[in-house]
């Protein structure tokens, strides 16, 4: 691991870990929500990373490890230092919910489904925003499972709580993104704003 | 359909969904939930559209990283290296 006078070789952990500073990045922004935030979170990750490095298996995920680090960080930092607790609940809405509100729907004398429209005419921000609006439980696994695309059993590692737990966030997170997202979705028009039927 | 195979419907389907997508199903129960998408058009569909905003939310949630962080992370670590060696 190019371990010299007990801390690893910097270039072999920069070469190696500077490849995750994109994601880092991104879930840092929206973890905190705040851009100075984020890169002051990102940077103490990147040093608590280095300092710890001579203790990473090789050969384990270091993305994984990384997030880890990242997760911890966050809410010994950051999370403390909120006033306000953050509500941690959210109004559930069914499975399925932004499919239903589209289903049925044709974007009038295009032709094309209220799917291709949607998809086509959403932003990146309408996305982060909708990301954003979630509980902190629920933004984290989200992130975690659908936009960095870990498993079940390493979000639980990651953050330290039963995959049960995981699963539970994961699913209604996705409920509340679907919300969030019907919901900017009908404030810009695109699609109508008509409870589902189902 | 072979006997003794056990077919599941569209309930549990639909339930299974989000966990057939994260492929965290086991073999079995993936095969079934396949099975089920290849002849239900109308479960194919729903899974199609979730399978789809997944990769919608993955591609539009990116940031660009300022150079300014990178070189700040950078430094930062010359730093600690340098004196901790010290």
């Amino acid at each position: 691991m190019g371990i010299v006078g007990g801390m690893a070789d910097r270039a072999v952990f920069s070469d190696l870990a500077m490849q995750h500073m994109p994601a880092l990045y991104t879930t840092a922004l929206r973890i905190t929500r705040n851009s100075a935030d984020a890169e002051d979170l990102v940077q103490e990750t990147f040093l608590k990373a280095y300092r710890a490095f001579d203790r990473f298996e090789e050969g384990t995920n270091l993305k994984a490890w990384l997030y880890k680090i990242l997760t911890n960080t966050f809410i010994n930092s950051y999370r403390a230092a909120k006033r306000r607790p953050e509500k941690a609940d959210v109004e559930d809405v069914e499975d399925l919910y932004l499919y239903h509100r589209l289903d049925d729907l044709q974007m009038a004398g295009t032709g094309r489904s209220a799917e291709d429209e949607l998809f086509d005419r959403i932003t990146d921000d309408d996305v982060k925003q909708a990301i954003e609006s979630l509980p902190e439980v629920f933004r984290i696994a989200v992130l975690l499972a659908d936009v960095e695309g870990f498993s079940y059993k390493e979000i639980a590692e990651i953050t330290d709580v039963p995959i049960g737990t995981v699963m539970s966030r994961i699913h209604r997170g996705r409920r509340a993104l679907q919300k969030a997202l019907a919901g900017s979705a009908v404030a810009q028009g695109l699609v109508g704003s008509a409870e589902p039927r189902h | 359909m072979g006997t003794g195979e056990s077919e599941i419907d569209c309930n549990e389907t639909l339930y299974r969904l989000y966990t057939y997508l994260d492929g965290e199903l086991t073999e079995e129960r993936r095969q079934e939930i396949k099975r089920h998408l290849d002849e239900c058009e109308a479960c194919f569909d729903a899974f199609d559209f979730e399978a789809d905003l997944r990769i919608l939310i993955a591609q539009r949630c990116k940031d660009h990283v300022p150079n300014a962080l990178r070189e700040r992370v950078l430094e930062a670590l010359l730093e600690e290296e340098q004196s901790s060696s010290s």
